[in-house]
């Protein structure tokens, strides 16, 4: 298997199918980081009426969904009724924690300096406490992006998603796990900044967990009121289907959102890195750590927006921060810019990634 | 009541989904709505202003924050409120700056219909109740709009009693609300109306007025030497409202910074967390590269310096990435 050796200091952990042997040296990974700043900087002057237009149409849009999702739920022992309120309320769930909720947290919008749409004050329809997800996201994952042993991301504590996690017989459940995980992503998300792994090792005080505990369980309990008691109950004697169509939105969401967000770091191509990669890594390094640790996808307008945009999860990576519906635009430079550079740009459709993800899945699952 | 109905939109409030038929029924967000505009001068607009439910109010001479989206970007600004403060309606006179960013868009940019956002009236530049009967005011330049706010609640209550109005302005075109007051003065004989056009007949000397003050209550409102010179000749009885602006930074980096109680001297290339942490302020961080915004810190004066690309950015209430900005002269960040 060849190694990409990508400048003196960059150590791609062998466990994937790595790219193209490239070899670039300390000078042009930090002039392809300069390149890559000169486009963020070009945006952020750009930024302006037109995003601001765009992401109030698109939480516009979330809301009516839902109002509508809800209302044809209460009909919702008519077939055709519960069909649409269900794919209106699962779609309004997805928009809400893809192309808001985890864009807006991660300060996309934060310029337009509207406290209602601001990683401070954003709150997301899901179990996951915003406070604990802006930190195990947007700061241990972003920052150590496919880090075996840093990002958690890799393989959420529960899953072996690297030849570097040593095996042990538990993950022969692998497989299983991961179906487990897709049905309850967000109860995963939501338990994901516990840290589980190193709370069994002893490494988290016990005060820290209770805190993190208590704002989980507040999260959760209004979180299950109301989409599983107030919802149902308001429809009286219709409780079930409408108790139905929410448990079926909710899984949709999960299914859906577990998908996009694998298909993100583990198909082929995409590239994990050990923790000494970590030590004096320079700008331009982690630009390029972060493109060859993410893949994309492809599809249409109405693709992009379904998965938050995270279906440009290359450029997501490079600016976190950036306003998701700009990505679109600033892909083919990048794209340009890997093929000048010689790294590879890993993209691929949803069906073909995803089938990807899960051979790696079974693969692990063994020594 | 509608608290109840949190359980139905929880993580959001009910006024969120309200908001999408009328943004004016928010009880957490003041926001209010312009019912008219009437261009003033060739600079100056009046907007009348409906404001949302959880508006208190206002007294005449005070002043309201609004904010306004310029590009997709809030701002915000201060201005007088001069309608009559026992209307539901607010009425604020923007004077476009030129070059400004906000100014303009208010008062040549903002239709009947546009939402803006609103902070709750304040300033102790108010009228006694009840009201002296008799008043000297005594204003320059834009300074007559608290004032005019003043006027009007009177002349709504009842006729003018004894006020004495000098008020100051380059030209007879620059004279806000010259045929209102024209028509107040003839409306009411207890008003006595005393323009003063500086271009052509040079400042206005205080000393003129002295006896007028002795038994009257002094309102004086105006460009900040007017001001001074008014509280030195006649103290403590003159009433003022003196309007600090924001400070700004004037280019530069490195600058003193203060964390709440804590004053650091931050210099050229250090950042504002660095800075912070080497102090001993216990600061929020993350990535400590700009990414996860674990570590900002309200702004609430001065300005700071993006790192990175050496903008100079801030407007109180901002908050800012304190891992990729550095001083930019003195500010303060709330901790
Ligand atoms: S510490 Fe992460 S943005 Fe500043």
């Amino acid at each position: 298997m060849s190694l990409a050796l990508v400048g003196p200091s960059l150590k791609p952990v062998p466990s994937t199918p790595a790219p193209e042997a490239t070899s670039l040296t300390p000078g042009q990974v930090e002039e392809l980081g300069r390149r890559l700043d000169a486009i963020r900087e070009r945006i952020v002057a750009e930024r302006g009426a037109t995003d601001a237009a765009y992401i109030h149409s698109v939480i516009r849009k979330q809301r009516y969904l839902e109002i509508g999702g809800r209302a044809l739920l209460f009909a919702g022992v008519l077939p055709p009724a519960w069909i649409l309120g269900t794919a209106m309320l699962s779609a309004s769930k997805i928009l809400e924690n893809m192309e808001l909720g985890h864009n807006v947290m991660h300060g996309q919008w934060d310029w337009m300096r509207d406290p209602k749409i601001h990683s401070s004050t954003w709150d997301w329809d899901n179990t996951s406490p915003a406070e604990h997800w802006k930190h195990s996201h947007n700061y241990m994952h972003h920052t150590y992006t496919n880090v075996v042993g840093k990002d958690r991301d890799v393989g959420y504590g529960i899953l072996r998603m690297s030849d570097e996690q040593k095996w042990n017989p538990y993950y022969l459940l692998n497989p299983l796990v991961n179906v487990l995980l897709a049905t309850f992503f967000q109860w995963g998300v939501a338990l994901h900044d516990l840290e589980v792994e190193k709370i069994i090792a002893g490494e988290k005080d016990r005060k820290t967990v209770w805190t993190q505990l208590k704002g989980i369980g507040k999260k959760v309990v209004r979180q299950f009121t109301k989409d599983y008691v107030v919802f149902p109950a308001l429809a009286g004697p219709f409780f079930l289907p409408v108790l139905a169509g929410n448990v079926t939105a909710n899984l949709v969401r999960n299914l859906w959102s577990h998908a996009i967000i694998f298909c993100g770091h583990f198909p082929d191509g995409a590239v994990q890195f050990d923790e000494e990669q970590l030590e004096g890594e320079t700008r331009g390094q982690w630009y390029v750590r972060q493109m060859l640790g993410s893949a994309n996808l492809d599809g249409g307008p109405l693709f992009h927006l379904m998965s938050g945009n995270l279906s440009f999860q290359i450029e997501h990576h490079l600016f976190p921060d950036l306003p998701s519906n700009r990505y679109a635009e600033i892909a083919p430079e990048v794209r340009e810019l890997c093929a000048e550079y010689g790294l590879e740009y890993t993209t691929g459709p949803l069906w073909k990634q995803y089938l990807q993800v899960l051979r790696k899945i079974n693969r692990l699952a063994l020594p | 009541m509608l608290r109840a109905f949190t359980a139905l939109t929880t993580p959001l409030l009910p006024e969120d989904y309200l908001g999408l038929v009328d943004p004016l029924w928010s009880q957490t967000v003041l926001r209010g709505r312009v019912v008219a505009v009437r261009r003033e001068t060739a600079r100056a607009t009046t907007l009348t202003i409906k404001p949302g439910r959880r508006w208190k109010g206002h007294r005449a001479g005070q002043f309201v924050r609004i904010g306004v989206d310029v590009d997709g970007v809030r701002h915000w600004r201060t201005y007088s409120l001069n309608g009559n403060e026992d209307s539901r309606l607010l009425t604020v006179t923007v004077q476009a700056l030129p070059g400004g960013v906000v100014s303009p868009q208010l008062a040549h940019g903002t239709p009947v219909g546009t939402v803006l956002h609103l902070e709750d009236a304040a300033g102790d530049f108010v009228l006694p109740t009840p009201a002296p009967a008799k008043l000297l005011m005594l204003t320059a330049g834009s300074g007559i709009t608290p004032v005019m706010g003043m006027l009007r609640t009177l002349a709504a209550r009842g006729p003018l009693t004894d006020v004495v109005l000098v008020h100051s302005a380059p030209t007879s075109d620059d004279v806000i609300f010259r045929d209102e007051l024209t028509l107040l003065a003839a409306l009411h004989p207890g008003l006595r109306l005393v323009v003063r056009h500086t271009a052509d007949e040079g400042r206005l000397d205080l000393a003129e007025l002295d006896g007028l003050v002795a038994d009257r209550e002094v309102f004086v409102c105006g460009p900040d030497a007017l001001l001074t010179a008014a509280q030195q000749r006649w103290g403590e009885k003159v009433r003022l409202e003196r309007f600090t602006p924001p400070v700004r930074s004037e280019g530069g980096s490195g600058g003193t910074v203060a964390y709440g109680a804590t004053t650091v001297d931050v210099d050229g290339g250090a950042s504002l967390l660095e800075a912070g942490e080497d102090a001993g302020v216990l600061m929020p961080s993350g990535c400590r590269m700009g990414i996860c915004f674990g570590c900002v810190l309200p702004l609430r004066d001065g300005q700071v310096r993006n790192l990175r690309t050496g903008e100079i950015h801030g407007e109180p209430g901002d908050l800012v990435q304190t891992c990729i900005s550095g001083a930019s002269g003195p500010a303060t960040l709330d901790i």
